[in-house]
């Protein structure tokens, strides 16, 4: 079933635990934590391995982690993607990884590694927030 | 640093991407892996059929 499919009615009357949005922040702070936060393990695990691995090669593939700009607007997508990543780009700026400019073929592979490893991480946080909220049927 | 050849990044960007799309884009664990297969043959399956068509256009 798709998601667009999912039967938004469902639960969602069903009262959540804690903090409605804390799967939402927490998934988005650490890939997979809002998973956790569900109780699905195994998907927590998926999700963290992979944003993790996605985000470490373009590291390593020496792809440019964006700063927040107002100029160009690739650069701020850029940025706005990148920010995705939770902890990951935080620490990424704090420890200076990443490159300023892109000088290999290389490196633009690393880029865009980067930043759809953000992105994934905004639709997994954004998943786990809709388990945990009701919205999507927990199997 | 790490120097994939364009393949090798198609092949590990595929990979991670089919993951995180079957586990949010579907709701039971059979229709995930089904849906993450289906992900994985369309990304790289895509890339090779492109790959062909320009190989015909450059010649």
């Amino acid at each position: 079933m798709m998601a667009s499919k999912v039967q938004v009615s469902a639960k969602l009357e069903e009262k959540s635990p804690g903090l409605p949005y804390a799967a939402l922040i927490l998934g988005w702070l650490i890939p997979g934590l809002g998973h956790v936060l569900t109780k699905h393990w195994i998907r927590a695990a998926l999700l963290f391995v992979s944003i993790t691995s996605m985000f470490t090669l373009g590291i390593m593939m020496q792809g440019k982690l964006y700063q927040p700009n107002m100029g160009d607007v690739l650069e701020m997508l850029g940025f706005a993607g990148d920010l995705g990543g939770g902890a990951l780009y935080i620490l990424g700026r704090i420890m200076d990884l990443g490159h300023g400019a892109v000088q290999v073929a290389t490196a633009d592979y690393g880029t865009k590694f980067i930043v759809v490893a953000g992105l994934l991480n905004i639709i997994s946080a954004v998943d786990a927030h809709n388990l945990r909220i009701g919205r999507k049927p927990a199997c | 640093m790490l120097a994939l050849s364009h393949f090798s990044a198609v092949l590990l960007f595929a990979t991670f991407a089919s993951v995180v799309f079957g586990i949010t884009q579907r709701t039971s664990p059979k229709a995930m892996i089904r849906y993450g297969l289906y992900c994985w043959v369309m990304f790289v399956g895509i890339v090779i059929a492109a790959s062909w068509l320009m190989w015909f256009i450059r010649r």
